[in-house]
């Protein structure tokens, strides 16, 4: 078995009495693209803003690369070798595409003094590699002023400049185009090609199916189904089973109506 | 047609339109500081015209620089916090504090440079416990710090009930000499407070400290996200506050050899003016602390030119107002918010 980057065991997330999370285990493996699926408010983007270390749990335990971790934040995350491309991108919209990609890893040498000019040129080459031609965009345009696609280009930029180890993509392709859309597929390819590990939140499950070794499947925060690509001959055959899952339960997956009557 | 154009004189169009690139880059990086000097020129261009006699004399000058260091070493300071998305409204006391400390420890005979550093280290202190109370009790700043002025205020009051501390020994000292008295007709502070300004415009654009003011200030949940202590960036601003207030403590104390109970109360308004005249926005993430310098020097040029241009002293809380209200016009117009 390959090495598993980052572990969940046994996760719970409350929200006040939101029940966002529950019982969450899985481990992502080193070289392999998961898909993470699930309806809106199954409590994808919960799940991975505790791997980001940006929501702490209310339970469960994190392991990386096989340890435990005590005071998981953002930071450590980072340190870890775990990016992630926010579902709202998390960018600073009156600040220049440079000051945006190096948010938070700032090149500073020693007393914290801007290398400004390595920040530049390596800002340049990471627009030049995410597909950003214009003349017009410099790493010195300003966020606010690009446009939506751009603006999802600088928070990738800022996901792969540091080779992570991880790289979560929260619906990643919402809002671009389909040459944009392509460009993230090529990217999230290179990255599994490079022996590191992408996990793809998605909503359409062509797109996931397409681009990932194993699935899984949300719902209302518990893991429905855990899939690998072998196991499903094609799209249709996993677009199947979540139509299974979602119809009214019936033992096989409880309802938190069901959780919430047997307390 | 390029072809037609003769090599060198293609290749200094190039060299023209490089620099017509490179002016307007510099123009569009520093809208709101030359908005804050286009403000200052406007104004002085009037009270020269008002009164060219006056105006034309090294006089009126040297009595702004007297007093305008110890403004800016206010002003530089809460551009930070402007920016951070705070305000710090407890500095007059801070500044006060400090010089309080300053003023004890010289009274009782140390060396004044001991009594500098105390002072200092007062300063650092309150800006710490302020900007605590602030940030990690998660209060409106607004109000928070109103409040601690209040109370660092009425701990000087009930301390000294009123009295002023003379130090008539610090005429004589060498650390007057070096940063209160003038060097070739020039206020020694006010070099020493232009050398702060520098180093702070440096912080504030080339160092972590300064770009991740300004991200938390634009947005602290995506600063957050990226790993930034956003709540420790927050505080270490309001640490550069009291500061600040503690080196415009000393420096006027070390003007007037007195300490008195209500040493800063007089700055409170016009430095506060002066930050949002030189152009830093109130809504944080973006600020200019070379614009917050001009503004100072705007805001202290007001009263002076008040006066020199021949009006009564009671027209000068009206052109106060006036600037501050065509500035903000004026700064709105120019810089456009992006969110
Ligand atoms: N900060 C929060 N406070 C309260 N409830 C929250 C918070 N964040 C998420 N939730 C709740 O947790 C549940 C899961 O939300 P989450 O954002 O993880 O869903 P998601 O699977 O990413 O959905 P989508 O596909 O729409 O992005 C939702 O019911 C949501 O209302
Ligand atoms: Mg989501």
């Amino acid at each position: 078995m390959a090495e598993r980057i980052v572990e969940l065991c046994n996760i719970s997330k409350l929200f006040g009495r939101i029940c966002a999370l529950s019982g969450i285990s899985l481990g992502i493996e080193t070289g392999e693209v998961v898909g993470l699926i699930g309806d809106n408010g199954a409590g994808k983007s919960t799940l991975i803003k505790i791997l980001a270390g940006v929501v702490q749990p209310t339970s469960g335990e994190i392991l990386v690369r096989g340890g435990p971790v005590t005071g998981w934040n953002a930071a450590r995350s980072r340190n870890a070798g775990i990016e992630t491309v926010f579902q709202d991108r998390a960018l600073a919209m009156q600040q220049s595409v440079v000051r945006n990609i190096f948010m938070g890893r700032e090149l500073a040498g020693r007393f914290g003094w801007l290398k400004l000019g390595r920040e530049m040129r390596e800002a340049e080459r990471l627009m030049q590699e995410i597909g950003f031609t214009s003349k017009l965009l410099s790493p010195r345009s300003i966020v606010g002023q690009l446009s939506g696609g751009e603006r999802q280009g600088v928070a990738i930029a800022r996901a792969i400049y540091n080779e992570a180890e991880l790289i979560i993509l929260d619906e990643p392709t919402a809002a671009l185009s389909l040459i944009e859309t392509d460009k993230v597929f090529r990217f999230v390819r290179q990255v599994k090609a490079s022996g590191r590990s992408v996990l793809f939140i998605g909503h359409n499950i062509h797109h996931v199916y397409d681009v990932a070794d194993r699935f899984i499947v949300l719902d209302r925060g518990q893991v429905a189904l855990e899939a690998s690509r072998a196991d499903l001959p094609s799209a249709e055959a996993l677009i199947t089973l979540m139509e299974e899952l979602a119809r009214p339960p019936r033992g096989l997956v409880p309802s938190f109506a069901h959780a919430e009557q047997s307390q | 047609m390029s072809e037609l154009v003769r090599p060198e004189a293609s290749a200094t169009r190039q060299t023209g339109a490089a620099i017509g690139r490179a002016i307007r880059g510099f123009v569009e990086a520093n809208r709101a500081p030359l908005g804050a000097l286009a403000v200052f020129g406007v104004m002085m261009a009037v009270f020269l015209a008002a009164n060219p006699r006056v105006f034309s004399e090294w006089n009126i000058y040297r009595s702004v620089l007297t007093t305008l260091p110890v403004a800016l070493f206010l002003v530089v300071p809460l551009v930070f916090v402007v920016t951070v998305g705070e305000i710090d409204l407890s500095f007059p006391a801070t500044m006060g504090f400090a010089a309080w400390i300053f003023a004890v420890v010289v009274h009782a005979g140390f060396s004044p440079y001991l009594g500098a550093l105390a002072a200092i280290f007062t300063g650092m202190f309150l800006g710490l416990v302020v900007g605590s109370v602030v940030v990690y009790f998660n209060l409106s700043s607004l109000v928070a710090t109103l409040g601690m002025n209040f109370v660092l205020r009425g701990v000087i009051q009930i301390a000294n009930e009123g009295m002023p501390i003379a130090l008539t020994s610090l005429r004589e000292s060498s650390l007057r000499t070096v940063f209160a008295s003038p060097v070739l007709g020039v206020p020694a502070q006010s070099l020493w407070a232009l050398a702060f300004v520098i180093f702070a415009a440096l912080l504030f654009n080339r160092h972590r400290f300064g770009v991740q003011v300004k991200i938390v200030g634009d947005n602290p949940d995506s600063a957050r996200q990226m790993g930034i202590d956003v709540n420790w960036v927050r505080v270490k601003t309001f640490i550069f506050v009291g500061l600040g207030a503690a080196l415009a403590g000393i420096v006027s104390t070390l003007i007037n050899f007195t300490w008195w109970p209500t040493a800063g109360e007089g700055y409170f308004l016009p430095v506060l003016a002066s930050v949002f005249v030189g152009g830093t926005p109130t809504w944080g993430g973006v600020g200019t602390v070379v614009g917050g310098a001009i503004g100072a020097l705007t805001v202290s040029f007001i009263q002076t030119g008040v006066i020199g241009a021949g009006l009564s002293g009671f027209y000068v809380q009206f052109f106060d107002g006036v600037i501050i209200i065509l500035s903000l016009i004026g700064h709105r117009w120019n810089q456009a918010r992006y969110r």
